[in-house]
């Protein structure tokens, strides 16, 4: 059976993938209007939206503006949204917090960026430190934050030795195992994140946010990839 | 001292297209005047009746089979060849534009043999192996047009030219250079062409295949080629001529002397051509190379010939005329770091020489070899070479300027709507052919070479062709000529088919 807002869900997911901010905005609007409960018109239109453009960027059809212009889209309809939510006390249940920030030393903060409107887009929340962060900022907003997951990025090989300061912190700080850190970047491999003994490393932004909700998930203590 | 500030220079909108050139004014006038000289002394060997015939009547003196041709006789042929000319689709879309500088690929074209991905050997062609090359072709944007690229080993020989337009044809909208090995089969591939156009004046109007005619050097007109020149203007179907100067070895040992002879050759082709039919379409073109005198052959590959192409085109632009060369073939027998590297410079270096048609994508081994994964690679290449010669774009209003003045010194380009908008155009996005990011360091899988990654790209693109509409009407006539053509010479089905 068809939903009676399909098309508007449609339109919305249209919104995203077109990276439309005011479509977007002017469709959160709308929502309202029509009777759309906020978080449906999150999970049924805009995420998808979301998801779908974040498929295409794995395949190489769509490419990083793309993706740009579709998490500003995403922005545009939650700053709408995300009011009448707490409005309303019924806000959306948050999937994880998540504190991101680039490695001490590094200040290249496109993938991380893009790693945390994806995170956010998808229920998560994302607290980001910025770029140049040292390893003890990382661990104090973790214990400061209870967060679950700490995402530390590099995008230098130079820098890539400030991800393991960082899982020192936090496991000297006690937040391990409960708070895991994750890492990511051009030259970080998979070998990488298992010798500075990282929960776990993403190729790509949308493969983050699948290793994210796999962490949220799970208690083992094996690295886990996506 | 007065300063120009950014808002006093006037907006510049136009792009350079960029270019190289070998010869300077004055060498290119030598060049061309040493040939003149060429075809009065030694004159050119014609083993045509009719040739003789036409350049005799036309004040060339001829003694046992050399025609000497005067300068002047030359020159006016030069005049009535058309400056430009079209290859359309079988749409009638006009997708090939031969003059300027424009520029456009085809794969390499009657091929014996096919390297096996599996074994890494060459084996001899056969009807299926060409049929899979006209689909990547035509799936593959690179490739403005098809090549007969295999002569095909199951096909009897005295059909062999025939049968692979054939083939062609049925699988493919695009234009095809081609070419005869003999006058019966000649005629039958017009016939064959004219039924593809719907008729001999709809093929003269809107030709779809151009025809490789080959003189042998040094400065002889076979009678075949003679005869094919006679035969296609006659047509009005479109003649390119590929002159094989081999210098040190069938022709002058330095590059210049061998540009001379290049262009004795085409000018006479040209003279016996326009004496039959002024005006109809014949191209500048050729598949110069130096000949290598420690293995005795003719490297494709060697920059030196790269250089013999550049320079002859730049003679037949000075002419006025399209051009054509043999380029991005490699003389490896492999498609490795050689074939790349020879096939990648050449695909640049003919792009920037403004070559309109740049056949010999896709062959290895000084041309006796194909390869489809090597096809692929050079597509990428290719890619590389039609975006350089499209330039640095200066459309925009501001370079820089309104960039920042947007996003400050925020470094957020990638967020801008121009970042979005101009992306596509700015930069080329290449096949997985191409190895870039950090993906590629898929953890714990092998490393995959170039060679891995064409087989695998070979694979996606034939699994996407999808053999173009054609009318049943026009399907079937090219079915009863190629019957017709294979009965005459005891071919019991049609293979390919």
């Amino acid at each position: 059976m068809g939903c009676v807002h399909e098309e508007t869900f449609r339109a919305m997911r249209q919104s995203i993938i077109d990276g439309a901010p005011e479509a977007a905005a002017t469709l959160a609007q709308k929502s309202f209007v029509l009777g759309i409960a906020p978080l449906e018109a999150i999970d049924q239109g805009f995420v998808p939206g979301m998801n779908d453009v974040g498929e295409q960027f794995t395949l190489r059809t769509v490419f990083l503006p793309d993706m740009m212009a579709a998490a500003e889209a995403m922005k545009a309809a939650m700053n709408v949204l995300e009011p009448v939510l707490k409005q309303q006390g019924t806000e959306r249940p948050c999937a994880g917090k998540v504190i991101l920030g680039t490695a001490k030393g590094d200040i290249h903060e496109i993938g991380k960026t893009l790693v945390g409107t994806l995170l956010t887009a998808h229920g998560f929340q994302v607290h980001d430190l910025g770029v140049d962060v040292p390893s003890d900022h990382f661990a104090a907003a973790a214990a400061d934050l209870a967060a679950d997951i700490v995402g530390v990025s590099a995008l230098l090989t130079t820098t890539m030795r400030g991800q393991k300061a960082v899982v020192e912190a936090i496991e000297h700080a006690g937040l391990r195992p409960r708070v895991k850190v994750i890492v990511g970047g051009a030259p970080v491999t998979r070998r990488w994140a298992e010798e500075i003994r990282a929960d776990g490393y993403a190729k790509d932004a949308m493969r983050a946010v699948a290793l994210v909700q796999g962490l949220m998930g799970s208690h083992s203590d094996t690295i886990r990839v996506s | 001292m007065a300063t120009q500030s950014c808002a006093d220079v006037k907006p510049s909108t136009t792009t350079v297209r960029p270019d190289l050139k070998l010869l300077d004014l004055s060498l290119t006038e030598r060049i061309v005047a040493e040939a003149f000289e060429l075809l009065i002394n030694p004159g050119v060997k014609v083993a045509t009746p009719r040739a003789i015939e036409l350049l005799a009547g036309a004040g060339t003196r001829v003694e046992n089979g050399i025609a000497h041709i005067p300068e002047s006789l030359a020159r006016c042929a030069l005049e009535s060849v058309p400056r430009e000319f079209f290859l359309y689709d079988r749409a009638g879309a006009a997708v090939v534009h031969y003059g300027g500088e424009k520029v456009h690929f085809d794969p390499g074209s009657s091929c014996l043999n096919i390297l096996d991905p599996d074994t890494l050997q060459p084996r001899p062609a056969q009807s299926g192996d060409l049929v899979r090359l006209v689909q990547l072709t035509e799936m593959l944007p690179q490739f403005a047009a098809q090549s007969t690229a295999f002569v095909c080993n199951d096909v009897p020989q005295e059909i062999g030219d025939f049968y692979r337009l054939f083939l062609v044809l049925l699988y493919a909208n695009k234009p095809v250079i081609t070419g005869a090995f003999s006058a019966p089969t000649l005629q039958a591939m017009l016939d064959l062409l004219a039924a593809d156009a719907g008729g001999g004046e709809a093929l003269k109007r809107r030709p779809r295949a151009v025809f490789d005619v080959c003189p042998s050097p040094p400065l002889n007109w076979s009678e075949f080629a003679a005869e094919n020149l006679l035969q296609l203007g006659h047509a009005g179907v479109p003649a390119q001529m590929v002159s094989m100067p081999l210098a040190g070895a069938t022709a002058p040992v330095t590059l210049a002397g061998s540009v001379v002879q290049h262009a004795a050759e085409c000018i006479s082709g040209i003279t016996i051509h326009q004496l039959a039919s002024p005006g109809a379409p014949i191209v500048w073109g050729g598949a110069p190379a130096i000949f290598d005198m420690s293995a005795g052959c003719a490297p494709m590959g060697a920059i030196e010939t790269v250089m013999l192409n550049m320079a002859c085109t730049q003679v037949g632009k000075y002419l006025g005329l399209p051009t054509h060369g043999y380029l991005v073939a490699t003389d490896s027998k492999l498609v490795d770091a050689q074939a790349g590297l020879e096939s990648g410079i050449s695909a640049v270096l003919g792009a920037l020489a403004g070559i309109n048609m740049i056949s010999g994508a896709g062959m290895l081994d000084s041309l006796a070899c194909h390869s489809l994964e090597k096809l692929v690679i050079d597509a990428e290449a290719i890619s590389y070479a039609q975006r350089l010669v499209r330039g640095v774009e200066a459309g925009q209003e501001t370079l820089a300027a309104s960039a920042f003045a947007q996003i400050g010194l925020s470094g957020e380009f990638l967020r801008l709507k121009e970042t979005r908008a101009l992306f596509r155009s700015e930069q080329y996005f290449p096949s997985s052919v191409i190895q870039r990011g950090s993906e590629a360091r898929a953890d714990g899988q092998p490393l995959c070479d170039t060679f891995s990654r064409a087989r695998t790209r070979v694979q996606e693109v034939l699994t996407s062709y999808k053999r173009p509409a054609m009318s049943l009407e026009r399907e079937k006539s090219l079915l009863e000529i190629a019957r017709r053509e294979g009965a005459r010479v005891g071919l019991q089905h049609l293979p390919g088919v």
